[in-house]
């Protein structure tokens, strides 16, 4: 299979500390034994086997684009173009990029959350960045990403000079609470209550941020990974065949 | 449908007005007096509702009105006959599909991923296997076959989804003759589908990595046979409804929404394109080798139903260009599936006396001859393959608009998670801004130039 083995140069204490911004990328889960199925003995001889798994973490300039993926490319430009708004706006850019990771031909910038709506605001109206579109958000729920367990994504895309690039923000489960984006993109409007919806994060500042799709006096967050699929066991030919959330699963 | 009055007092309704209003005698609720309307009595509501000092109702529009695209409910405020709110209740045909996509493989994903957006299962599967196959690396060793083929067939989707916003759009307006011709249409692009992939929809047919088989024998000849008949058939809208003086005075200025408007609201697609901004995926971020076809992408400048109305027509009449030049590349046979046997999907479909299923030879092989093959299929099938850890967004131009996948893994043989934003999601958020402050009967005019899907919507 074309897994791939962590770097044994990776530090597990990582995962101990507080959320901090980390060499390699987020620790999102720990995979033990040799074949991925947990529900049956290991008889290899590889069963105290203990790797971790990361997302890929921050590269280092030059970050290169799209297409070329060595030397200065058009990420290197969006980033200096962001880092020196921030500049002249009185804002550390390293204060508010928590870090910046390019991986299969794709920009990333986490942000730390209490900047969103600024660099938001910096990446819509500053002529070299014009990302004049917003995809909306796409939460993720790591649980095993210790003190930043909810992520939420947005893609941005500019129309003028035809880019596209990803924010990240984190928030810890204790304190699900992320600045809203709908003064600086209205048409997160209904992703932010959807994603508010599906996993609990709270966006600040949102004009209305009630359930979208469940019922107003659902219980709970359903896509959260703490939140059972609730799946019913199938009867065919007479045969017994277990939930899809109770089959053997590989990891 | 039930309406209300707000503000008026409970027990406001005597007996006679009990008796004018007859079976649809109204409740009284905290929040006035509450009328279920199920078809044919409105007449009387109207008088009750005259009889009343408030002009101000509150009607709901759905979820089971027939002029709503399925499951839509709209809450519309209504002064008289102008609407002074409008807002969309969505949520009834939800399915969670992105929660059941982290309990399957990442095959199997695309058997979910096609029952989104129903009317567009091929831009489904598109966007999630180019998002997945992101996440493998291996966008540049899926077989160029299997890229043209994926084109031909997103293509005639378009035109079959394009066929139903008319063609449902023309029945919203009473021109059923436009409904029957669009339903027609539609059902020789069917028949196409039905000839390549087996099925008419949910087709699952793209695969990360390449596609489920290979076109059958004959299908170029059908496929060609199609494109000439819709070709000579499109041409109808154009003498029924394009200059029709009745059709024009229904959509024209109605459900204006203008270039600001639809970059703040993220809308895409043809609401977007008829504001005159030329913005198509295929054009600015080809994949599948758009850039490689020869086609247009159409404008208006009118920012109404009609200019969509237009744009869709015109954009059916590139679809069908660009399927003949994929006809044309597709004479050469060759692999539709990547070549890395830890990922491509190892039996291929074969019609056997009880149905589509694994092809015998393939059965006959692992079965009988390789020991090898067989624990290999069986592993390949049963587990899957395991995805690198990482995310991706692929985007795909759907015929209502960017469709994206965001796709996480953490380097299982599942999904970590999947999020589509659907182009009917966002694009549904303009109908506040669409229809306040028109009449009643624009905004069903404005909803279908929208073309929302709602197993897109709520997924």
């Amino acid at each position: 299979m074309s897994d791939t083995h962590q770097d044994p140069e990776e530090p597990r204490e990582e995962s101990a500390l507080p959320a901090a911004r980390r060499e390699g990328g987020d620790v999102i889960g720990v995979r033990r034994g040799m074949f991925g199925a947990q529900d049956t003995g290991d008889t290899s001889g590889y069963g105290g086997l203990v790797r971790t798994v990361s997302l890929p973490g921050p590269a280092s300039r030059p970050y290169g684009g799209p297409t070329s993926r060595e030397g200065y490319g058009v990420f290197d430009e969006i980033a200096d173009e962001l880092e020196g708004a921030l500049d002249e706006q009185g804002l550390l850019p390293a204060n508010a990029i928590d870090r910046t990771v390019v991986d299969r031909g794709e920009l990333t910038f986490h942000i730390e959350r209490e900047h969103l709506l600024r660099v938001a605001r910096t990446l819509r109206d500053d002529p070299a960045l014009r990302f004049e579109l917003c995809t909306g958000v796409s939460a993720v729920h790591y649980p095993e990403d210790k003190g930043r367990e909810l992520h939420a994504v947005y893609h941005l895309r500019s129309i003028t000079h035809n880019r596209l690039i990803r924010l990240e923000v984190s928030a810890p489960d204790a304190d699900p609470h992320i600045p809203s984006l709908v003064p600086v993109y209205p048409t997160n409007d209904w992703h932010e209550r959807e994603a508010y919806d599906f996993f609990g994060l709270i966006f600040d500042g949102h004009p209305a941020l009630t359930r979208l799709m469940m019922p107003d006096d659902w219980q709970g967050h359903p896509q959260r990974k703490d939140y059972p699929l609730g799946g019913i066991a199938v009867e065919y030919k007479g045969a017994q065949i277990p939930a899809p959330d109770q089959r053997r699963s590989y990891s | 449908m039930s309406t209300s009055h707000p503000r008026q007092e409970a027990g406001h309704a005597t007996a006679a007005e009990e008796d004018a209003v007859g079976y649809s005698a109204g409740r009284e609720t905290t929040e006035g007096t509450v009328y279920t309307v199920t078809g044919g009595d409105w007449d009387e509501i109207a008088e009750a509702a005259a009889k009343s000092d408030d002009e101000r109702i509150i009607v709901n529009m759905g979820p089971q009105h027939p002029s709503t695209h399925g499951v839509l409910r709209l809450i519309l405020e209504i002064d008289g006959e102008t609407v002074t709110e409008a807002r969309c209740g969505i949520g009834y045909l939800h399915t969670g599909i992105e929660k059941n996509l982290e309990y399957r493989t990442w095959t199997q994903g695309t058997t979910f991923v096609t029952r989104m957006d129903y009317l567009t299962p091929f831009y489904n599967e598109a966007a999630y296997c180019l998002g997945v196959e992101k996440l493998l690396g291996i966008e540049d060793q899926v077989p160029d076959r299997a890229s043209v083929i994926r084109v031909l067939l997103m293509e005639l989707n378009r035109l079959s989804s394009h066929l139903v916003a008319i063609a449902t759009g023309g029945m919203e307006l009473g021109a059923t003759t436009i409904m029957i011709y669009g339903f027609r249409d539609r059902e020789v692009v069917l028949d196409l589908f039905e000839l390549i992939t087996g099925l008419r929809m949910n087709h699952a047919f793209i695969r990360p990595g390449g596609l489920a088989q290979d076109l059958p024998a004959g299908a170029l000849d059908q496929v060609r046979e199609g494109v000439k008949t819709l070709r000579k058939n499109i041409d109808e809208y154009d003498k029924l409804a394009t200059g029709n003086p009745l059709f024009q005075g229904r959509m024209k200025g109605i459900g204006y929404l203008d270039l600001a408007g639809c970059m703040s609201l993220g809308i895409t697609g043809p609401v977007l394109r008829s504001t005159g901004l030329p913005h198509d995926l295929r054009k600015t971020d080809p994949y599948c080798g758009y850039e490689t076809y020869d086609f247009e992408v159409p404008t208006a400048d009118t920012c109404d139903s009609y200019g969509r109305f237009l744009i869709r027509l015109a954009e059916m009449r590139e679809s069908l260009k660009i399927v003949e030049q994929c006809l044309d590349r597709l004479r050469e046979p060759g692999e539709v599936m990547v070549s890395d046997k830890k990922i491509a999907w190892p039996a291929q479909l074969a019609l056997g006396p009880d149905g589509l299923g694994n092809s015998l030879d393939h059965i006959k092989k692992i079965m009988g001859t390789s020991m090898e093959s067989l624990i290999h299929h069986f592993k390949l099938v049963t587990e899957g393959f395991r995805v690198p850890p990482g995310q991706a967004y692929a985007a795909v131009e759907s015929p209502k608009g960017e469709l994206g996948a965001h796709v996480v893994s953490d380097g299982t043989t599942r999904p970590y998670r999947v999020h589509f934003r659907d182009p009917s999601f966002t694009n549904l958020q303009a109908v506040a801004a669409m229809c306040e402050g028109g009449q009643v009967a624009d905004v069903i005019v404005a909803v279908a130039s929208i073309d929302p899907v709602m197993g897109g919507v709520d997924r």
